[in-house]
């Protein structure tokens, strides 16, 4: 029932022919917007360098080199395709839906972002751009940055909010090693939003010699679409494997939001499998009816921030809320426009878990299944978990398991009052 | 006629050009911003950009990020700004004001209830960092109903094909960028200001007034010399910061800026 090696080989080689190109749908529109929402709401300078992207992306990603060297490095470098391993014990303690996890935690670097990395690390490159920065929250994003730009050959800038810092120094170290610049973000919240607008700043001084890597589905135009794309190849495997394996659709596709790209690179290529239900997990914190969470789609109002137009957290006179969660890299005030739509047209569905509910799911799995998930991703898991109770034993959900746990045991062993000095 | 476009004709009229000024709306206390802003004007500026506080103001240095924080210490809202003008009209009636800022307070407030509101109280436009014309449409209708004025920029990276498409939209004046970078960065290229402006000149459906990197009366003259117009702000926020604890001296230091600026730039007019 598990995939195989032989059974990976197969997909691979089926990703590869159907292009990324092959999965886009008709959002979003030629200005980058998802019905009201996306856009580019960004200062002049930057109109130009956006335009330049969008046609320099619109052009490679039908460019047979670009396309080969970008699966290539996917096969050989990220390791893909990930399996979707059936959580045999996991689905037996439930007592419901078979929950299959795609596992993006055994990707180089541990998570999902290196997808996304490794495609706009090739665009820097065609665009002759020497020059990287990114923004990263849990250090994930930042990480693969790092690693992209150690492989091909790049200058490399990591902007973190400070208090993430703190609270991921495991990651931190590893991009210095790597040879990235972190750059402590002290401004506002000291948290992935803040490190992003500081990396918008650094991209509008820089601008001729330099490439944004921004790590989310969010941002200005063409970036969610990029993004997305790049991700895409999540979903594109992971429906081609349950297909191999059950000769069926799942029945629900599980992902966390926090930006949205893990969530949005599984999605999308079930967008047009009407029956699969998409269920998009954001973290509700200490609770929503507690305003301490981070989960705009379930709770925030419709607004702009950093490039687009999308859920946010705000006050009545538009001012963004402080947002808080457990999960670094879910801590984020707002939310990739194309979920904004896919929650308004119904096509997805949007629910938030607590911390509470994403530490246990994360030690069930640690217990269960021996796999050690990132906090973001045992969001995904722990509602899984819940709905495939309600679910009958034929029936099959799909987990995004966006990333591997290792950078959070500080933050794990702090709660559980363990030192590990 | 509008007071933008009147302050433009009086200004040509006495051969001087336009000295934009630039302080956020509550920074470093709501009770100092609208005696600055008389004082300003009675030392020399032509139009006032009150700079409207946010939680995330992503195209600013950090001597205006610092200055939106001091003010959002205050809780000073979009209608606190708006309250302020009103408060300044009871004064003077004369000098444009333009608010400077994000497009999210708008947003939430609603365009429409902000452009009655805004017009009621005398703001005479809106400068929108984050919002290139082509995001800005359904609110330039809005705008313009209530005879506000929607200012665009420019910046070193548009080309003539885009500055053109920025002409056909910008009302009241435009917003030259001379500097790749945030609020407060780099150093003014006179050189390629001076190059720049002239091409737009060719085309231009507004007068052109320029900000980033004029600190002193001397970087204002060589700006006024080529533009209609120089802005200040970074180099008047520094005040605020210096003397956020003293209001006395905080309105003596703004003044004699000002005043410093007024006088280089007319003796190059």
């Amino acid at each position: 029932m598990t995939s195989t090696v032989e059974d990976n080989r197969q997909v691979a080689s089926e990703v590869r022919a159907a292009g990324i190109n092959e999965a886009l749908t008709v959002m979003p529109d030629e200005k980058g917007h998802f019905g009201p929402y996306g856009g580019q709401f960004v200062s002049e300078i930057l109109m130009t360098a956006l335009a330049e992207l969008d046609q320099a992306y619109r052009h490679l990603k039908n460019d047979k080199n670009f396309l080969a060297e970008f699966h290539h490095d996917l096969e050989h470098y990220v390791g893909r395709p990930s399996p979707l391993y059936f959580a045999e014990r996991l689905t037996k303690q439930m007592g419901g839906a078979r929950i299959m996890l795609k596992r993006e935690d055994l990707n180089h670097t541990g998570a999902h972002k290196i997808n996304n990395c490794i495609g706009q690390a090739l665009l820097a490159k065609y665009m002759g751009k020497p020059r990287v920065i990114a923004e990263t929250g849990a250090g994930q994003h930042g990480v693969a940055s790092a690693t992209v730009a150690a492989r091909f050959g790049l200058k490399c800038r990591v902007y973190m909010g400070s208090d993430d810092i703190a609270r991921q120094s495991p990651n931190v170290y590893r991009m210095k090693l790597l040879g990235a610049e972190v750059v402590p973000v002290t401004s506002g919240s000291r948290t992935l939003k803040d490190a992003l607008s500081e990396a918008m700043r650094d991209w509008v001084t820089n601008v001729d010699d330099t490439y944004y890597i921004i790590g989310t589905v969010a941002g200005p135009h063409p970036y969610p679409m990029l993004v997305r794309d790049f991700q895409s190849v999540i979903g594109i495997e992971a429906r081609a494997q349950c297909l191999k394996q059950f000769g069926t659709m799942p029945d629900a596709v599980v992902a966390c939001v926090g930006g949205g790209s893990n969530a949005m690179g599984i999605f999308y290529p079930f967008l047009e499998d009407r029956d699969v239900r998409l269920i998009g997990v954001e973290p509700a914190g200490h609770g929503l009816e507690t305003g301490q969470h981070a989960a705009p789609l379930s709770r925030g109002k419709i607004g702009i921030l950093q490039g687009n137009r999308t859920y946010l957290m705000q006050d009545s006179d538009g001012q963004v809320l402080d947002t808080y969660s457990i999960s670094a890299g879910l801590d984020y005030p707002g939310v990739g426009p194309e979920h904004a739509w896919l929650k308004d047209i119904k096509r997805a569905e949007y629910v938030a878990v607590d911390d509470k509910q994403a530490l246990h799911a994360f030690r069930q799995l640690n217990r269960l299944e021996g796999i050690l998930p990132a906090l973001e991703s045992a969001h995904g898991l722990a509602y899984a978990m819940d709905l495939a109770a309600t679910m009958s034993k034929d029936e099959i959900i799909i987990v995004n398991l966006s990333g591997r746990g290792d950078k959070d045991i500080p933050t794990m062993a702090k709660l559980d009052g363990i030192s590990l000095d | 006629m509008s007071r933008i476009a009147d302050c433009f004709q009086r200004l040509a009229d006495n051969h001087q050009k336009a000295l934009v000024v630039y302080v956020v709306a509550g920074d470093p206390s709501p009770a100092v911003t609208v005696p600055l802003m008389h004082d300003m004007v009675a030392s020399g500026a032509s139009i006032i950009e009150l700079g409207v506080p946010f939680t995330d103001p992503e195209a600013e240095g950090p001597v205006i990020q610092l200055a939106h924080e001091r003010a959002m210490r205050h809780r000073v809202s979009l209608r606190d700004a708006i309250a302020m003008v009103a408060s300044f009209r009871e004064q003077d009636t004369v000098t444009p004001v333009v608010l400077m800022g994000y497009i999210n307070p708008i947003e939430a407030m609603g365009y429409e209830a902000f452009a009655a509101l805004a017009a009621s109280a005398g703001v005479d436009g809106t400068i929108l960092v984050n919002v290139p014309p082509e995001e800005g449409q359904v609110l330039d209708k809005a705008l313009i109903s209530q005879d506000l004025d929607p200012i665009y920029l420019l910046a070193p990276t548009t080309p003539e094909a885009r500055a053109r498409m920025v002409f056909e939209r910008t009302r009241g004046f435009t917003y030259y960028v001379s500097v790749k970078g945030t609020t407060g960065a780099g150093n003014l290229d006179i050189d390629e200001v001076t190059r720049r402006v002239a091409g737009f000149k060719a085309y231009a459906t507004t007068p052109i007034v320029v900000g980033f990197g004029i600190k002193d009366g001397e970087s204002a003259a060589q700006v006024a010399r080529v533009s209609d117009g120089a802005v200040v702000g970074t180099a008047l926020v520094s005040l605020m910061a210096a003397n956020e604890q003293d209001p006395v001296r905080l309105r003596a230091a703004v003044t004699e800026l000002v005043a410093d600026m007024r006088t280089a730039m007319d003796a190059v007019s």
